[in-house]
């Protein structure tokens, strides 16, 4: 049997509408998964690391939306703006116009689950693009209150 | 015939990964009814409490009290138009609001958006069959935290949460917990 490139091609195109209109069903991989395994880091470790002396403690930054730093944040934790917006990346900017490029940073959102985050990937590439060489992003699995506040790590609330 | 091979794989590796999500989604829903407080991280807002009453404004400036619903079935979702899984939520429950409204459903939006402005361009462009009012963190709070999105409550005809649903849920499940709930209204009242 013979098939054609074009039948092909057809055939894979009709394949990947299909998928896009599965109900509920994310038709692209969120832009988190785009950031490396490696310069991750998971909610235990980082609360551990809070624990740690004040002058290891790394520059954590929510790059999240407002309205969701202002209900509870990482104790410590400054709000720089969100990471799906050119305004919000010009915020993150401007937090870290003093900041030395050795610091280590955390940057983390937890506004939706991971493969959704429209923030964290944009933050990440822009630090990297400032030319910051410690910069890790918090893995939230499904979002702030399950994977950070439920397990009990410090917390502030309000701006 | 390779690259039908790789397509088939591929619709199978797909297939998948969105039918793991959605039984991630129906453990997500089985959980919050049958723990009750589970997920109130310690307020009382949990499965079984009274549900927060409120007043704002919805976008076209007709007041929305809470409380006025009682009687009814509320579906209170909390959502934001940055966030893909609440998005892809609001055509269901537009659907819902038509196809329930008759019987006693009330479906209410709450956006947790920042920008207001972003809001009202997106609700121009897809709007929703209910009302939507916006949010803040003293709101969010009421309600044990919105410490993440979606996140909808299911409140009874008594004014009781009956379902506290965080993250993406199994939709079907939850179509099929309203229309039980709205089967026995004047069962919930009494109680």
């Amino acid at each position: 049997m013979r098939v054609s490139w074009r039948h092909s091609l057809g055939t894979l195109a009709l394949l990947f509408i299909t998928i896009g209109h599965v109900p509920g069903a994310s038709a692209e991989p969120g832009p988190a998964e785009s950031i490396p395994a490696a310069d991750l880091v998971q909610p235990a470790d980082l609360a551990a690391e809070m624990r740690q002396s004040a002058q290891t403690q790394p520059l954590i930054l929510q790059v999240g939306f407002r309205v969701l730093f202002e209900e509870a944040h990482i104790a410590a934790a400054v709000y720089a703006g969100p990471g799906n917006s050119g305004a919000g990346l010009k915020s993150l900017r401007a937090h870290l116009a003093a900041v030395p490029k050795h610091q280590s940073i955390v940057i983390y959102c937890g506004c939706c689950p991971w493969s959704h985050c429209p923030n964290v990937a944009a933050a990440y590439d822009e630090l990297h693009r400032l030319g910051f060489d410690r910069v890790r992003v918090l893995y939230i699995a499904e979002n702030f209150g399950h994977d950070w506040i439920d397990p009990g790590y410090p917390i502030a609330k309000g701006t | 015939m390779r690259l039908i091979g790789a397509a088939l794989a591929l619709t199978a590796t797909v297939a998948g990964c969105v039918l793991g999500g959605m039984a991630g989604r129906a453990q997500a829903f089985s959980a919050a009814p049958t723990a009750p407080g589970a997920t109130d991280r310690g307020k009382t807002t949990g499965v079984g409490d009274p549900a927060p009453d409120f007043s704002r404004l919805d976008l076209s400036g007709k007041p929305q009290h809470l409380g006025a619903y009682r009687g009814k079935t509320i579906l209170l979702n909390f959502w934001a138009t940055w966030c893909t899984p609440c998005v892809a939520e609001l055509p269901r429950f537009s659907a819902w609001q038509r196809r329930y409204g008759g019987e006693g459903l009330q479906v209410l939006g709450v956006s947790m958006d920042d920008d207001p402005r972003a809001l009202e361009r997106f609700l121009h462009r897809l709007p929703v069959a209910y009302p939507v009012v916006r949010g803040d963190a003293a709101l969010g709070e009421r309600f044990g935290g919105v410490f993440g999105l979606p996140l909808s409550l299911l409140i009874g005809a008594d004014g009781r949460i009956v379902a506290r649903l965080e993250g993406e849920v199994d939709l079907a499940e939850l179509e099929h917990e309203i229309r039980s709930q709205l089967r026995a209204p004047a069962e919930n009242a009494s109680r």
